[in-house]
């Protein structure tokens, strides 16, 4: 009885805080400029499934993909077991789903250990990788101490709440026949190993050890999933979205801006000037609030894996720009402005904004808009987009672009070329011998 | 002709660079000499013509962007143009995706699917033994052709044409490396770095051990052309466009 008062209050907590944070993000996001996005959504929902759902972009890189599809299915599956925790701490039940599912019961708890083992190795591979190996692209100047730090709690923990699931089931074995409160399960296969260190051990003890691992594994789930809305593992959540709302035209698109074509318009007399509606809004991309919804909440789903910025030639050659800091600084920006609101003060009126602050000119002038990030994100982010509205910016509200783009726009408006030769001259080549 | 009531089968956008640049003025008129070897009708806007507004967009500008684009369309309409091909992937890339924004509706092809198609449809006669037959090339994909709008296959189709031995660097189609100047990068300095792009790709294309670097966008001919240079490699190592290469195997 205690223990499920106990578990009631620890899963109200978690619930609270996590409500909380559900709701700060939403309003973050909302911080965004509208867009409405109901087109096409049969093409929408495959982006979904085979990208998000099914780990299309991944599977580029075949061994991370393996590894990262272990975790993935392991997350998935084990959370049906989390079910099983939740009901057992409410009704102080144990193994509620065992008499229900019968024979099905000891297979599925073989999967979960066998997942459980699966997760594991991955995990310690994955931080093989990042902390001994080194590879490059965990290790980018933007991968500061926190970067790194949520990398590596995030790794451990996974690590830690698989073993309380292995010692959880040797113990459990063990109990059964000792005690009538452990139902029969079955051999499980992988923490059967595990027993021989538990055995010979008091069936007071063993409850203990069974019940300290429960409540560990489902304290640390309950903890674990509070914890992600502070770090870049939100993307198991939100990649699924993103990847419905990512974007559908060739790569090579870029958005119109129809209040610049009605100026146009109007200004070559092609259409009667419209007096503009509301305030007039900003040319471009000066901080977040300037950015679509859908590109903020794309900065919530990056999980800052840098294959963007391993694949960009700016990067690669030694340039400042890095697409994974703009999207991890498109987040930070977001995550300071929502703290200011919800603290009651205006968000935006610190002197600060995205493009300044966070991001520099020297960054977003540096990219040949190539899309090599936009094709390497495997939730199909676009740090492009961002980068090209920052350029109208500079571009339209500054004129503050580099002065070699001022004069090709110079060039562009006297000799309709990008280069300075006259207009009178463009068909010559058909004069000249080859 | 127009005037004559005639209506052309394309419309040979020829850009800035085909225009102007001396290195791609060469691409224009090879690209002219296999249109009229195979009896296109053809036309061009001549003076008419003028910059699509593309680096414009790219570098942010967007008002000069939409003015250019505006009258570009206005000329286009004017002629009712209906099928464009261009020998330049960022003008292919603005006039197929942005322009209809705008009110300008073409059917627009790259060069490479233009050439493909005269092939596959056999209105290009392949010869037996081109001057390229058995030389190695390799072909860097150009952004704004593969990835952009995921034209991969119809450059190295023609290349397959002249029966060369086409070599793939190590980063290519999707993963292609860009040669540095999209972007709007060729109309400025490139940043501070370690190296410039193009450089890093130049060499990657040596490494094929390729005699021919074949290109299929003005940018990229420049880039790749001055990666070779820098390299000290431009007496052993060809940069050039597909079209020039379909010519020159052709003997045209």
């Amino acid at each position: 009885m205690i223990q499920q008062i106990a578990f009631s209050v620890v899963l109200l907590v978690a619930g609270f805080f996590l409500r909380q944070r559900i709701l700060f993000i939403r309003n973050t996001i909302r911080l965004g400029k509208e867009n409405t996005i109901t087109d096409r959504p049969g093409d929408r929902w495959q982006n979904v499934l085979l990208v998000a759902f099914g780990q299309k972009k991944m599977f580029k890189r075949p061994l991370p993909a393996l590894l990262h599809f272990f975790i993935y299915g392991g997350f998935l599956i084990i959370n049906l077991e989390v079910l099983e925790f939740v009901i057992d701490g409410l009704a102080g039940t144990h193994r509620i789903f065992a008499p229900w599912l019968g024979p099905v019961y000891p297979l599925l708890m073989n999967l979960f250990e066998f997942l459980a083992v699966a997760v594991m190795t991955a995990c310690v591979l994955f931080l093989l990788r990042r902390f001994v190996l080194k590879l490059p692209r965990f290790w980018s100047a933007e991968m500061t101490a926190w970067p790194r730090l949520d990398a590596a709690l995030i790794l451990v923990t996974e690590i830690i709440l698989m073993w309380a699931i292995l010692f959880m089931n040797a113990s459990d074995q063990l109990l059964q026949g000792q005690h009538e409160h452990y139902t029969a399960t079955g051999r499980l296969f992988f923490s059967s190993f595990l027993m021989p260190v538990l055995n010979g051990t008091e069936v007071s003890s063993l409850v203990m050890i069974e019940r300290f691992c429960w409540w560990f594994h489902i304290v640390g789930i309950l903890g674990f999933s509070v914890y992600i809305t502070y770090s870049k593992h939100l993307h198991i959540f939100l990649a699924f979205p993103n990847t419905y709302y990512a974007r559908l035209e060739p790569k090579g698109y870029i958005q119109n801006m129809p209040v610049v074509t009605r100026e146009v318009r109007s200004m070559l007399g092609l259409e009667a000037s419209t007096a503009p509606s509301g305030e007039p809004g900003r040319f471009g991309a000066k901080d977040i609030n300037d950015l679509t919804w859908n590109t903020l909440l794309s900065a919530y789903a990056c999980t800052e894996c840098g294959r963007c910025t391993s694949e960009c030639p700016a990067n690669q050659t030694g340039k400042k720009l890095s697409p994974r800091k703009i999207m991890m600084d498109v987040r930070d920006r977001m995550e300071e402005v929502g703290k200011r609101i919800k603290r009651g003060e205006p968000g935006f009126e610190d002197g600060k904004s995205l493009l300044g602050n966070y991001v520099t000119k020297e960054e977003i002038n540096a990219c040949t808009s190539c899309n090599a990030c936009v094709e390497a994100c495997p939730v199909m982010i676009s740090p492009l987009d961002i980068i090209l509205e920052m350029r109208r910016y500079v571009a339209m509200e500054e004129s503050g672009s580099p002065a070699q783009w001022n004069s090709m726009f110079q060039n562009i408006e006297t000799n309709f070329a990008p280069w300075k030769f006259p207009a009178a001259d463009r068909f010559n080549w058909s004069k000249e011998n080859s | 002709m127009t005037a004559r009531g005639e209506s052309p089968e394309i419309v040979f956008w020829v850009g800035c660079a085909g225009s102007y640049d001396d290195r791609y003025k060469r691409v224009t008129k090879a690209f002219v000499k296999i249109l009229q070897a195979t009896g296109i009708r053809f036309a061009v806007l001549g003076t008419e013509e003028t910059c699509t507004g593309d680096p414009a967009r790219r570098a942010g500008n967007e008002f000069l962007f939409q003015m250019q684009a505006t009258s570009v369309i206005q000329v286009l309409n004017g002629y009712q143009v209906k099928r464009i091909v261009t020998a330049c992937p960022h003008c292919f890339n603005v006039l197929k995706n942005e322009y209809p924004d705008l009110g300008g509706q073409y059917e627009v092809v790259h060069h490479s699917q233009y050439l493909q198609e005269l092939i596959h449809e056999g209105r290009i006669k392949i010869k037996e033994g081109g001057s390229y037959q058995g030389k190695r090339i390799t072909y860097h994909d150009s952004c704004y052709l593969g990835r952009a709008n995921e034209v991969y296959e119809a450059p190295r189709e023609v290349l397959a044409s002249l029966d060369a031995d086409l070599v793939e660097m190590k980063r290519c189609r999707t993963t292609g490396l860009c040669c540095g100047a999209g972007g709007a990068q060729m109309f400025k300095e490139p940043e501070t770095g370690r190296k410039d792009i193009n450089v890093e790709r130049a060499e990657e294309a040596l490494a094929t051990g390729a005699g021919t670097i074949a290109v299929a966008c003005p940018f990229c001919m420049t880039m790749m052309s001055d990666g070779v240079k820098a390299k000290n490699k431009e007496a052993s190592v060809q940069v050039k466009d597909l079209a020039e290469l379909l010519s020159e195997s052709q003997g045209l």
